[in-house]
């Protein structure tokens, strides 16, 4: 086997990332979160515009949850650990 | 989830006595409290950062590769608490994957509890025990949301609070022992939508 390192061009690793199905953070709903609280969290956390958050708080409250942002798995984790600080439940998946 | 809006609440409560936080200059806001409600906030807050902060018994004996975890800041915690309050406080990050949960925890846990007690003790450095006015700067006003939301989620776990709330709180007799608590948890609601409010 050929162990002699290989020059390889590096791919955008973002772009993979697009292309592959990406993973998710999904906000769930609860009896408790204020929805002015949950729009001002997607606002600061995401810098989203308030319409958008709010669309977001509102799809969680209907639908009962609601995917706030997708992409790589390491920056899912991060935005899930960043809204538990909030105190939202999230959780991450992959998206499919 | 819920909304606290001042028409929800009953005339022997009148909203101008509840504390809630007005937007004032330079981006902080302001609050008045009386020593009957700081008590009360500071007692909660505080309860709420001592379950946060006790550490349970590690589940494996303590040994090298423990030190060394506590050294790296990782928890030895793997799975969701026992205690109802933490579980909701410190939530699976995967809802159909132990493995990947665990190794989430891992690796978040220790540090989630931190900025947690951390926001609590914002709330009782700058809340006089004895009451009175308020003015937050920026960074202590989001301390302040995090840790009354956390207090609002403790509370709603003992009170089983349920997307019916409000028709059970309705149809609760006066002197039904959880009153005064679903008091308190209101209240809690009513001063984190005004911090909301005056942060916009």
């Amino acid at each position: 086997m050929n162990t002699a390192p290989v020059e390889v061009e590096r791919p955008d690793t973002s772009e993979i990332a697009d292309l592959e199905a990406p993973w998710v953070t999904i906000v769930w709903n609860d009896p408790v979160n204020l929805m002015s609280y949950v729009t001002y969290v997607f606002q600061r956390v995401f810098g989203y515009a308030k319409p958008k958050a709010e669309k977001l708080m509102l799809d969680v409250h209907h639908k009962g949850k609601a995917v706030v942002s997708s992409g790589a798995r390491e920056a899912m984790e991060r935005d899930a650990e960043t809204l538990h600080g909030y105190g939202l439940w999230a959780t991450v998946s992959h998206d499919s | 989830m819920t909304s606290d809006q001042p028409g929800d609440w009953p005339e022997s409560d009148p909203e101008d006595q509840l504390p809630r936080f007005r937007a004032s200059s330079g981006g902080s806001v302001t609050a008045r409290f009386d020593a009957t409600q700081a008590a009360l906030i500071r007692g909660l807050v505080g309860q709420v950062a001592d379950l946060i902060a006790a550490e349970p018994p590690p589940a494996s004996p303590a040994g090298g590769q423990d030190e060394l975890a506590a050294e790296l800041g990782l928890s030895q915690h793997a799975e969701l608490p026992d205690d109802p309050v933490l579980a909701r406080l410190l939530p699976d990050a995967y809802s159909d994957d132990p493995e990947a949960s665990a190794e989430f925890r891992r690796y978040t846990e220790t540090g989630l509890r931190s900025a947690k007690v951390e926001a609590a003790m914002t709330v009782l450095e700058t809340l006089p025990a004895r009451g009175g006015k308020v003015r937050l700067a920026e960074p202590e006003s989001q301390a302040w949301l995090r840790a009354l939301n956390d207090v609002r989620l403790a509370l709603s776990v003992r009170l089983g609070v349920t997307d019916d709330f409000d028709e059970d709180v309705a149809r609760m007799p006066p002197d039904d022992p959880r009153a005064g608590h679903v008091w308190v948890y209101q209240m809690l609601g009513y001063l984190q939508e005004s911090l909301v409010e005056a942060l916009w």
